[in-house]
């Protein structure tokens, strides 16, 4: 026991010596908060996203790595709004890094800065998996990405002030030419306006209030149930009297569900990137919402 | 309001009096009439006025949607954040209650053997590890509630509710959280962190029983009230380096009456990705303790029952690995997990034979013993909500030296070992259906088939699970 303790102590002791490294660690959960910490702490953040575009973010395993991640982060950037109840807790609770925990600056919540839209009137586990908080799915409207960029941009300089001016000229450069981004994405998203769809998961409920698409209908007969037989009949038979244009899926979801009732109602089954790495357009958050104008447009043609 | 109540309650005992009571006076038959009137119109005032607010209520939350339709412009991001502060959650004297959550299971068990008669050939009897009793039956129900206790400290208080109604605590723990540098210390009682499958709740096991190890070496789960002390090293790769001390009262050890420690755990677990798709976790453990008069019934050679009493040192050693599939890291649609885990026990000490002299031979000895055992198991998602997974146990008796008990005891060559398969059905995150079906050669002159079919229901907190 002795020599356990020893080792332990002399590993620790060596790293706390060890001079601290200038740039920030930062974990972030999903592929859009760490595209935008490296958009807006360029060099001076060192960023680790916790899943990939291809994973579906409310089935994420407390794995090891992340663990290791976040016992080293100097910042977590989350979504919030229990998206990530499944494993974050567990991850920050099994790190000993109290500078992450929740309530402390280096937690970052990014549905905090948001307003959050499907705020459940009632929570009960029958209506599948709602989110008492709201719809957390926020970086689907690109205007939600510029409010938690504002919020983003001052918590890394709050946590790093030595670079407090690198973060605000960055952030000032990031949001003028998001802000002409979105501007030229209404434009061209101008003609989708009214057209009704359908979609798969309720992932796109702000993507769908920004475009202000029509939501007819969703595939999961309740958020996060899988699609069943009977209810996409139901659904056939609904958009047989109310036509849509398109069905959309994120690039994590299965097209199964999708394909059938493209194939039954002759209407386009279109994947959207969802998130930064969802395809190989979507390389950042500008590419992300290129990639998905473009798709939207032909699927709506 | 309570007035009222008072009133309505005077009201309802002068309907309720006697017969003697109709000696009332008209004056007082309307005195009560006129109270009568006034508790209506009090009443009706009240829920009108509640009416009135619910509407008001309904309007305003139906209206959150169309006021929360964002702007077109972004020149008012700044603005929103400070709008969008969080509200806090709720107010009054519950607003502080903790998560609490609750996990309901149950059973249906079809055995050829007699659950009552279960052992495990050649291995020191480990307590309460046979499978549910025959027919249906509810198994263990949990009730768990957690929260932060203040800026420092995180409590845990989870109860098992047995089919048999006794309530045991499971685990009453705290954790301090404002550690830094990697450190994350426990105290109160918890399931040990040796070993894989140890510290896991046993609604998160893959089959339905613990592995045949875990039955024979640890009696099912080893947990200790007691201190616990984790590390985790600062470095990409996860290094956990952890040591327990406790009171050892649990199986392989006894309680011993005794200030001090009475086990201790030692472990080290690495863990990492391999690409986006793979996911691994492997560890030793070390778990120590010194049993006093540990007592027991073991067949002789002449086929009594006697009893034995030992007292001496326990040392198991685990070594553990999990590796984890899913493609591109998504678990939803399929995924597949192996994992496994091999234990080795020393024992040594002294041995009584016929302690209790029921035969008339009692005898002292030193006694050593030196087994192992090992488990592999692989489950695999093929479809979203569907899982199929094998398990294979097995035990290797080993060697035990009896030393002059040799003349009554003799030590077993044979192999315990068992194969089960089980298929489960996930609907959602909060339920799981099983049938799962095994063959267990745990004695010589006996095989049990066995069939459980199980539920597993989880309500309340969203808990998270571990890797």
């Amino acid at each position: 026991m002795n020599i356990i303790a020893r080792t332990l102590f002399t590993v620790a002791f060596l790293f706390f010596a060890a001079p601290a490294l200038a740039a920030l660690n930062v974990l972030a959960t999903v592929p859009e908060w760490g595209a935008l910490t490296t958009a807006l702490g360029g060099d001076t953040v060192n960023v680790y996203t916790a899943t990939t575009a291809l994973q579906d973010p409310h089935h994420v395993e407390a794995k090891p790595s992340l663990i290791a991640r976040a016992r080293n982060a100097d910042l977590v950037v989350a979504t919030g709004a229990e998206l990530e109840v499944g494993w974050l807790p567990l991850v920050l609770r099994q790190a000993g890094n109290p500078k992450v925990q929740p309530g402390q600056p280096g937690y970052f919540e990014a549905t905090q800065y948001v307003t959050l839209l499907e705020k459940p009137t009632r929570l009960d586990r029958a209506d599948g998996d709602v989110h008492p908080g709201g719809n957390p799915h926020i970086q689907t409207d690109p205007r939600n990405i510029a409010r938690v960029a504002n919020a983003l941009a001052a918590r890394l300089a709050q946590l790093d002030p030595a670079n407090a001016a690198a973060y605000q000229s960055r952030y000032q450069a990031f949001a003028e030419r998001w802000n002409a981004a979105i501007a030229n994405w209404e434009k061209q998203g101008a003609g989708l306006r009214g057209v009704p769809i359908l979609v798969q998961h309720k992932a796109f409920t702000y993507l769908i209030a920004w475009l202000g698409l029509r939501e007819i209908a969703a595939l999961e007969p309740k958020p996060g149930v899988e699609p069943t037989t009977a209810h996409l009949s139901e659904v056939l038979a609904t958009i047989q009297r109310e036509p849509v244009k398109m069905v959309i899926r994120a690039a994590y979801q299965s097209d199964r569900a999708s394909q059938w009732i493209a194939e039954r109602a002759k209407i386009n089954a279109v994947m959207l990137p969802f998130t930064v790495g969802g395809d190989d357009a979507a390389k950042d958050l500008y590419g992300l919402f290129d990639d998905t104008m473009q798709r939207l447009l032909k699927g709506a043609q | 309001m309570w007035k009222s109540i008072g009133a309505a309650g005077a009201f309802a005992l002068a309907l309720s009096l006697p017969p003697n009571a109709q000696a009332a006076t008209d004056a007082e038959l309307a005195e009560i009439r006129e109270q009568i009137r006034q508790l209506k119109e009090s009443y009706e005032a009240r829920i009108q006025a509640l009416e009135q607010r619910l509407k008001d209520a309904e309007a305003r939350s139906a209206a959150v949607p169309a006021t929360a339709t964002p702007s077109t412009t972004v020149a008012a991001a700044p603005a929103a954040t400070d709008a969008a502060t969080p509200a806090p959650p709720s107010s009054g004297i519950s607003a502080f209650n903790p998560a609490i959550s609750a996990v309901l299971q149950g059973v249906y068990a079809n055995l050829s053997q007699d659950p009552n008669k279960y052992a495990i050939h050649g291995f020191v009897p480990s307590g309460d590890i046979a499978p549910a009793k025959r027919g249906f039956s509810i198994a263990e129900s949990e009730l768990a509630m957690s929260a932060n206790v203040d800026d420092k400290i995180f409590g845990n208080l989870i109860f098992s509710l047995s089919p048999d109604n006794t309530v045991e605590v499971e685990e009453a723990y705290g954790v301090l959280t404002a550690i830094p540098g990697g450190f994350t210390p426990k105290f109160g009682r918890f399931l040990s962190s040796i070993g894989y499958l140890n510290s896991q709740h046993q609604h998160t096991w893959d089959f339905y029983d613990a592995p045949l190890p875990y039955q024979a070496f640890l009696g099912g789960q080893f947990r200790s009230d007691g201190l616990q002390l984790k590390w985790i090293a600062p470095t990409d790769l996860f290094v956990e380096l952890g040591a327990e001390v406790g009171d050892g009262a649990s199986f392989p050890g006894t309680d011993r009456n005794r200030n001090g420690i009475g086990d201790f755990a030692a472990y080290a677990h690495l863990g990492g990705d391999i690409g986006a798709s793979h996911s691994w976790r492997a560890g030793v453990s070390y778990l120590g303790l010194k049993p006093r008069n540990r007592e027991y019934l073991q067949t002789d050679i002449a086929g009594n029952d006697a009893q034995l009493n030992f007292s001496g040192r326990s040392d198991l050693v685990i070594a553990d690995f999990v590796w984890k599939y899913a493609p591109n890291g998504n678990a939803r649609e399929t995924n597949f997990k192996l994992q496994g885990e091999y234990f080795w026990r020393r024992e040594s000490g002294d041995l009584t034979y016929d302690s209790n002299n029921a035969i008339g031979l009692l005898n002292a000895s030193s006694y050593s013993s030196r087994q192992s055992g090992w488990y592999v198991d692989g489950v695999y998602q093929f479809m979203p909500q569907w899982r199929i997974g094998a398990r294979y146990d097995r035990l290797a008796p080993g060697r035990v030296d009896y030393g002059s008990n040799g003349a009554y005891l003799a030590s077993s060559g044979f192999d315990p070992q068992r194969y089960s398969v089980m298929l489960d059905w996930t609907p959602s995150e909060f339920s799981r259906f099983r049938v799962q079906w095994q063959q267990s050669k745990l004695r010589p002159d006996a095989t049990d088939n066995e069939i459980f079919i199980q539920y597993i229901l989880t309500l309340g907190a969203h808990g998270a699970h571990q890797y």
